[in-house]
């Protein structure tokens, strides 16, 4: 009985159909004949609703547009994605792939890219490439330091912000140096979510900008550098805030929405996120008090672009390269950009839009708490991916356990 | 077919159970050959013991686990003792019996908004009585002693506890026992300790085994009630399961096989202290003490536990579903300032979608459970079908690569009936579990009566058995339901994505920290698994009804 169980199934394996061949992404009328009919499974964090629902209306313009359909895969972490991947090589399934497209940046990406787990180059062969702004943004060439040579489709550009309650903190602290001294003057008012968490690394990352001379050596993989000596002042910075942390440093919120949540409830007085557009879009949802303000710190903060990547196995690619140009499209960029929707940043130039479609942009409303382009300060380089596993595992020994 | 029975069911759990055992081993010792594993070593152990949290973590493991099963244990057996055969009691039991349906996640959200400092016991108690128009920096949830976390499980297991020890109260004869012992003038609760708990434990060990290795492996109450400094080794074996750096799988693996031993060893211990327990409980029920004056302290001392578990479940869902209608809502506000439905609306097509996903996958795992289990029980107890309680002892963590790697092997996954069959997986040992002891404890002289008076095996079965067990029938089919809505890691891995159910949904959303969110979605999630169970207790009752002579078990 068991035999046969197992081998119904093999001979169910063996019959599955044929998958389509890779498509050539130079002939783009053949890619876009290639996917009509597609269905394709984007993988993507769901935890925001504002996401979801953006991700739902660009499924119905590239079900109007293209005649292709999309699935939105709600993970909880993108590394479930990465893992499905994973997966699917070490069982043999080398096409006919469960994940058609990954919203990836930073280690996830590195460690695919480093391991051939993505298909391309293909970005740059998109038509809409044309209009991104590699000029003006070089840095979304560079992912962490790791160039991303067409395996990544760049979709939207973060800064991380520093959100803050103006009705208690008339006078934020305006660099790391001013955040030390008021963390001190405010005990248990600040935290940050615990490294692992990629907002909480980043905090660490931010923290390494504003405590070294010259932050040029981030750049380099950790093994290239006196590490110890390097991070030396980090811990000792973090050293000196930790019993004025929120709960003593006992406890650490999870996640960025976890430490939203706490600015929301008034149990931190100053927050951070990565998504510069993020507190107006909360306050206009009566989740934030319209009191929140964001700023930056004048020695910068850390600045990263989100990709859309392709699995090497992908059972959809056409679809896949379908739906990374439609998402470079200047009225799906637009619609991204606008606080009410997303409030991301656009990676288009604008110099490079017809005037119809400039006028898209220019029509949109920052939003309350949201800083105007020329107040976001300078853009830091996100560090080698080396520094965030490391800083993370350091951070680990020294905060993550009790002692 | 019937004879086929046990082996088709092991046939059903042995492979999965195997390769799911075999994912977690082998990349232990290094064996992994897609990530470059091609040799056994012993490196994925050296890393582990390297991290510095692993002692804590550990630690930790053994002591929320041990306590949580400890304290669930005792509280449901004082209740039933205390108060068995009362009015109260039925009231009580037919309110915890629901819970059981209510996702475990759920249940941590509901208890965190409440107990938090800037939850509903502080706003209630702020200003006027504490001063505090912030919230105090207090460490509650997420507390390093996992007392929190503890908490949060008994809320849980006492229902589930509650319900197998009811079901087991049924054939232990257990009013004519506890008749004897107090007309020998024992009083309710000594009474009930020495002559019904010996029969009534024999009965829910393995529940009981079941809630140990539960508890001491949960990863979603962890994650929100735990502490993080350090995490409880299961959510950190999932914290390196899914980190970018693909070498720490092995780490992983590692720490899952560690995990799975602890859960092994605390079984022995347990068992150990049963033999102890007994031997001692015998020398104890010899000298005869009748214990008359427990019973009032006692009545009232279990009032206490009985009433945090009903205000911390009833008030934390009243707070969830408060959330999922609020607007803005600052602390020390006792209520939002403004409601409004947007968050139900703006959710509203995707709940009906997931629903009915979620309610087809439950009701055919639940049937298929229920008619493998009658089949196999029919068919004589084997050795052999003890395998299905496997995947109740071993943590999902540790299984469920090895699992959803087998599905890719055969093709299968991403497919509802790959769903079904590894929700299969989980839902038939419980199904099993409810129903096998009023299995066995059924009265055998109605059988050979129908028997004698010319029916078939086929006759008695489908005639006299079924509708005499018809309510554990009816309970093991809710207790399937509800299993099957609770399956987040099956579901995710097996489903490739592609088949999701009200509680992938809830989990991906619970990430957000967006209490709205998780409002609306646990109590759809609630609501389901809650409708069946109230129909599997009415059911039985209305059937009942019209055959006063039926004694439905």
């Amino acid at each position: 009985m068991r035999f046969q169980t197992c081998a119904a199934a093999c001979a169910l394996a063996l019959a599955m159909p044929a998958f389509a061949q890779t498509p050539d992404t130079s002939d783009w009328p053949a890619v876009l004949e290639e996917a009509r009919g597609q269905t394709v499974y984007w993988h993507a964090w769901g935890g925001d609703p504002r996401i979801n629902s953006f991700i739902a209306q660009v499924g119905a313009e590239l079900s109007e547009r293209h005649d292709v359909t999309l699935e939105h895969v709600r993970l909880a972490d993108t590394a479930d994605a990465v893992t499905r991947v994973v997966s699917e090589r070490a069982a043999g399934r080398d096409d006919g792939g469960a994940v058609d497209v990954i919203w990836i940046n930073g280690a996830n990406f590195a460690s695919m890219k480093d391991q051939d787990l993505l298909f391309g180059p293909f970005a740059e062969d998109l038509p809409n490439w044309s209009l991104v702004d590699t000029d003006a943004n070089p840095a979304i060439l560079i992912d962490f330091t790791l160039p991303v040579e067409g395996y990544g489709s760049p979709w939207a550009m973060f800064q991380m912000v520093f959100e803050y309650d103006s009705a208690t903190v008339p006078q934020p602290p305006r660099s790391l140096d001013a955040l030390r001294a008021w963390i001190a003057a405010n005990p248990g008012r600040f935290t940050y979510p615990q490294p692992p968490d990629f907002l909480g690394t980043s905090f660490l990352k931010q923290a390494l900008y504003g405590v070294l001379d010259d932050p040029s050596i981030l750049l380099k993989p950790t093994d290239d550098v006196d590490y110890d000596a390097v991070t030396a002042p980090l811990w000792a910075f973090l050293d000196e805030i930790t019993p004025n942390l929120w709960r003593s440093g006992r406890a650490y919120p999870a996640n960025e929405p976890a430490l939203g949540q706490l600015l929301a409830d008034g149990e931190v007085d100053i927050g951070f996120s990565f998504n510069p557009g993020r507190a107006s879009a909360a306050i206009a949802d009566g989740e934030l008090q319209d009191t929140v303000r964001t700023m930056v710190f004048d020695e910068g903060t850390l600045a990263n672009s989100s990709y859309l990547s392709i699995p090497y196995n992908a059972a959809n690619k056409a679809g896949a390269l379908v739906l990374a140009n439609l998402i470079l499209d200047p009225e799906i960029q637009a619609l991204a950009q606008d606080p009410a929707v997303l409030g991301f940043q656009t990676v288009l130039g604008m110099d490079r839009l017809t005037p119809e479609n400039r006028a898209r942009f220019d029509a949109l409303d920052l939003g309350i708490a949201t800083l105007s382009p020329d107040e976001m300060g300078t853009g830091l380089l996100e560090p080698h991916p080396s520094w965030m596993t490391r800083v993370a595992e350091d951070w680990a020994a020294r905060y993550g356990t009790a002692e | 077919m019937i004879r086929a029975a046990p082996g088709l069911v092991v046939a059903l759990m042995a492979l999965p159970v195997a390769a799911g055992l075999a994912g977690a081993v082998l990349p232990a010792f290094g064996y992994f050959p897609a990530l470059g594993g091609a040799d056994f070593s012993l490196a994925p152990w050296r890393d582990l013991a390297a991290w510095p949290g692993l002692g804590s973590a550990v630690r930790l493991s053994i002591v929320t686990g041990l306590g949580a099963t400890v304290i669930s244990l005792a509280i449901t057996l004082l209740i039933v003792a205390a108060w068995q055969g009362t009015r109260s009691f039925r009231v009580v039991t037919s309110l915890l019996a629901p819970l059981l349906s209510l996702p475990h996640a759920a249940a941590a959200f509901g208890l965190a908004f409440l107990i938090a400092p800037s939850g509903w016991v502080a706003r209630a108690l702020s200003p006027w009585a504490t001063g505090w128009d912030r919230p105090p920096d207090l460490l509650i949830v997420n507390d390093q002693a996992g007392l929190a976390l503890i908490a949060g499980l008994v809320l849980k297991e006492v229902p589930f506890l509650m319900l197998m020890t009811l079901a087991a109260l049924g054939q232990t004869d257990s009013a004519r026992r506890m008749a004897v012992a107090r007309s020998l003038g024992y009083g309710r609760v000594m009474g009930w300790a020495k002559t019904v708990l010996p029969a009534v434990y024999r009965q829910i060990r393995l529940p009981v085994f079941a809630v140990l290795a539960y508890s001491m492996s949960v990863v979603d109450v962890a994650l929100i009630l735990g502490p993080t400094r350090p995490n409880t080794l299961a959510v950190q074996v999932l914290d390196w399961m899914t980190a970018p750096d693909l070498t720490l799988r092995f780490t992983a693996s590692a720490g899952a096989v560690l995990q799975l031993l602890l859960v092994l060893g605390a079984l022995a211990v347990w068992i150990l202290a049963e033999r102890i327990v007994a031997a001692r409980g015998r020398l104890w029920a010899g000298r005869g003490a009748r214990g008359q004056m427990l019973d009032t302290p006692l009545r009232t001392l279990v009032a206490l536990p009985m009433a945090f578990i009903g205000l911390g479940v009833g008030l934390g869902l009243t707070g969830l579903a408060l959330w999922s209608v609020a607007g803005l809502w600052r602390f020390p506000d006792l209520l939002p300032q403004s409601y409004g439905l947007r968050v139900w609306t703006d959710q509203s097509a995707q709940l009906v979608g997931l629903g009915r996903t979620t309610a087809l996958l439950a009701g055919l795992s639940a049937l298929i459970a229920l008619v493998l289990t009658i089949a196999h029980l029919q068919a004589g107890a084997s050795r052999l079908v003890k395998v299905i309680y496997i995947p109740l002892l071993v943590p999902q963590i540790a299984f469920l690569p090895g699992l959803s790697a087998l599905g890719l092997w055969l093709g299968l996954d991403g497919t509802l009936g790959a769903v079904l069959a590894v929700h299969l997986v989980f839902v038939l040992p419980y199904v099993a579990l409810s129903l096998s002891d009023p299995w066995q404890a059924w009265d055998h002289r109605a059988g050979l009566a129908a028997s004698a008076l010319g029916a078939g095996p086929w006759r008695v079965l489908v005639a006299v058995r079924l509708p005499m067990i018809l309510r554990a029938l009816c309970i093991a089919f809710a207790v399937g339901f509800a299993t099957s809505v609770a399956q987040y890691l099956p579901t995710l891995l097996i489903g490739a994505g592609r088949v999701g159910t009200l509680t992938t949904e809830a989990v991906a959303l619970a990430a957000s920290g967006n209490r709205r969110l998780i409002g609306v979605w646990a109590v759809m999630q609630m609501a389901l698994p809650m409708v069946v169970f109230a129909l599997a207790l009415a059911l039985p009752a209305l059937i009942a009804r019209r055959r006063r002579g039926l004694k439905v078990a």
